[in-house]
């Protein structure tokens, strides 16, 4: 029976060692986000930063993957766990509000009209009854990612400005076999990637309308401005034959092999693209129409979790007032490609003429975040409205009264209307 | 202390007491791990919850919203589909296979290797593979060999129509090898006897096929039939891997019940109704496992 004795007594000393570990290091704090590589980086630099500075402070940097974080998240905090500093796509405020899982930046900290000068306007999202309830160290919006080669190669000198030109281009772009089987596409729309936000802020807006009222609890697009926009996009693939749906797999797969002239993309692309030898492209802002221009933008903010309290709350908030300084923010946009979210260090000359970001940053001043609910099923509104024009050759208006109707339930649902 | 009470027991009770600390370990594991959750699921149907904040008792609302809703006929009859079309087929393959891998003695094991190493790959693995065979030219290895033989390319993934065969191949595929382990396993547990005494009488390879061989076979095939209708009833890892977005696409045209689980469950937080349908899935699977019992059951 020594085995037994042995069993028994390890099983006690594992015990109080890990009691002993949750005694020491009173002042540490924990921040969590997904795993994604240059993120991981920036926060880890930016833990080190912080740290120098305020030695009585540790920051315990957790990260897994994205497919398991809302999840994890909610379960850890509801239990009482998990993260005193927490990041959260900005269309998951409601939900966490809701939940009880993030409590509102304390006003002392962050006043409201320093916030409210200091930032760009879309971040006005995270205010809600009176309070601001998380703050985004880095922004996004999209821009045109063409490739100078096939460009040069089709007798292009620039990128396309208006959405008209961007048909003629992509025409030109094309290349097909004899079986008229596709070897390179102009554009072709990739509805798993970021065209839904394309057609939704940008296109339904140019061709006069709103995605949502103003509330975002009604769906606002099953009208002839949304009907216009599908069918700018579905006429890529269906009459322009410019391109297929997934093309290669992705549209990013296609432009990194060099086989699509244009994609639609966000700056976090930029690395992956510049990384893929032999690629020569170049960015430009998201072409107008009627003269205007319309851009999307989203972001991930920091939030302080429910469960931070005392001087772990202090300890967050001052952790919080880093993340967004405009030090953090030049050393997110240098190590993961965000665009800053304050003017102040985003629209500086060196920014705003960076040959890769510029067209990003340039696009904020007229971008708008969606207020989703949900953003994967919102997004399958446009999956959808897309195959049944494309492949079941339903018109744009009928496709958008099937989808708006479901997309419609599901605001009621969440806002239990 | 906790030696002194171990050492005052007998020897008996001592080898019961060890003997159950190795039970309990599965025992506590299938109470919490997988029997709790089922009767937890039957509870939350009748909420709303949205995974954060607290349940809410709604009555049968769940149910009516999913039957209320064509979408989900759509995915009952995908999920019915993969089932019925994907086990004949598979269960015809592997039968064929076993029936004539067990005649050769050449070879015998690699080719058996060969079949079951499928088996044995992961589903992500082999899914996101075959998405690729499936691709249009210039990448898809499929619509390449279609055009060398001049006939044009196939929309497969991106077709309403072909999808779901297009995700079902791989999942038969990836089934043959057990199917056809099972398959030889049971022809030969067939006694020799049966056999010899067949020549003798002069029956022919077809006579011995039809006479001997499929009779005996019979609770080989109900079970490969129940286990791999559960299986197609159950797909999930092909269409999330095989699909754009994951989404059981183009137009819901692939997905299956699981898929529609999961994403009421941990897309859209409606814990509720993901419950309920999995309720419906349970119901459907017990259906099916009562039916083998009835077929199984020993003649009285």
């Amino acid at each position: 029976m020594k085995t037994l004795k042995y069993f028994f007594s390890s099983i006690s000393a594992i015990t109080l060692l890990f009691m002993s570990v949750n005694v020491a290091n009173a002042l540490e704090i924990e921040y969590w986000q997904y795993t994604y590589k240059s993120r991981v980086a920036a926060i880890d630099k930016l833990i080190e930063n912080f740290q120098a500075n305020n030695p009585g402070i540790t920051i315990k940097h957790v990260n897994f993957p994205y497919a398991d974080y809302r999840k994890k998240v909610a379960i850890a905090i509801s239990s009482g766990d998990g993260p005193d500093l927490v990041q959260l796509y900005y269309g998951w405020l409601n939900d966490y509000r809701d939940g009880g899982l993030i409590q509102p930046l304390p006003k002392d900290a962050f006043p409201h009209s320093e916030i409210e000068s200091n930032f760009f306007k879309m971040v006005s999202s995270m205010k809600v009854d009176g309070e601001y309830w998380g703050l985004p160290t880095a922004v996004r919006s999209l821009a045109l990612f063409y490739n100078n080669d096939l460009f040069k190669e089709a007798g292009l000198s620039g990128p396309p400005e208006t959405l008209d030109e961007m048909v003629e281009y992509a025409k030109k772009l094309t290349k097909t076999d004899a079986n008229g089987d596709y070897l390179q596409i102009g554009f072709g729309v990739d509805t798993d990637g970021q065209d839904h936000h394309f057609w939704r802020e940008v296109l339904v807006r140019h061709f006069g309308g709103q995605p949502y009222s103003d509330d975002g609890q009604k769906v606002n697009y099953n009208n002839a401005a949304g009907a216009q926009a599908l069918k700018y996009l579905t006429d890529f693939e269906k009459t322009h034959k410019t391109g297929s749906n997934g093309f290669m797999n992705r549209g990013q797969d296609a432009f990194a092999a060099g086989k699509a002239g244009m994609v639609l993309d966000g700056s976090f692309r930029i690395s992956k693209f510049n990384k893929t030898e032999g690629l020569n492209f170049s960015i430009s802002e998201l072409p107008g129409h009627n003269g205007k221009r319309y851009n999307f933008s989203s972001f991930w903010a920091n939030a302080i979790s429910s469960k931070a309290k005392g001087e772990k709350k202090e300890a967050a908030a001052k952790f919080l007032k880093y993340l967004t300084s405009d030090e953090a923010m030049q050393v997110w946009l240098d190590t993961v490609g965000e665009l800053p979210a304050k003017p102040s260090v985003a629209l500086v000359d060196a920014n705003k003429q960076h040959p890769q970001y510029g067209p990003f940053i340039r696009g904020l001043d007229y971008a708008t975040a969606t207020t989703f609910i949900s953003e994967k099923p919102q997004r399958q509104s446009l999956i959808d409205s897309y195959d049944m024009v494309v492949l079941k050759d339903m018109s744009p208006e009928d496709a958008l009264a099937k989808v708006s109707k479901k997309e419609q339930e599901l605001l009621d649902d969440f806002f239990g209307n | 202390m906790i030696r002194n009470f171990w050492e005052n027991l007998t020897l008996n009770q001592k080898l019961a007491i060890t003997a159950w600390i190795f039970l309990a370990v599965p025992i506590i594991f299938y109470t919490t791990i997988r029997f709790y959750p089922t009767f937890e699921a039957f509870y939350v149907s009748f909420m709303k919850w949205n995974l954060l904040g607290t349940q809410k008792y709604i009555g049968l609302k769940n149910y009516y919203r999913i039957f209320g809703d064509e979408d989900f006929w759509i995915v009952l009859w995908n999920t019915i589909k993969y089932a019925i079309i994907g086990v004949p087929i598979s269960l015809f393959i592997s039968f064929i296979v076993a029936y004539y891998l067990n005649e050769i003695k050449f070879g015998h094991q690699t080719i058996r290797a060969f079949y079951f190493i499928p088996f044995l790959t992961t589903a992500v693995a082999m899914a996101w593979v075959w998405r690729w065979f499936y691709q249009p030219m210039p990448i898809g290895y499929f619509n390449i060999m279609l055009s060398w033989v001049g006939i044009p390319q196939q929309a497969f993934l991106k077709s309403v129509e072909q999808a779901l065969y297009a995700i079902m191949a791989p999942a038969v595929w990836a089934g043959l090898g057990f199917q056809i382990v099972i398959f030889i396993a049971g022809i030969r547990a067939i006694p020799k006897s049966h056999f010899e005494a067949a020549e003798i009488d002069g029956a022919g390879r077809l006579q011995i096929l039809r006479e001997i061989i499929l009779p005996a076979l019979k609770p080989t095939t109900i079970f490969l039939v129940v286990i791999s209708t559960i299986g197609f009833l159950r797909i999930f890892d092909q269409v999330y891997n095989m699909t754009a977005d994951s989404a059981g696409g183009p137009l819901n045209s692939t997905k299956p019940l699981v898929l529609m689980i999961y994403e009421y469950a941990f897309d859209t937080y409606m814990l509720g109704r993901a419950s309920a349908l999995t309720v419906i899935l349970f119901l459907l699977l017990l259906i099916v496992s009562l039916i083998q019992l009835w077929l199984m059951r020993k003649p009285r």
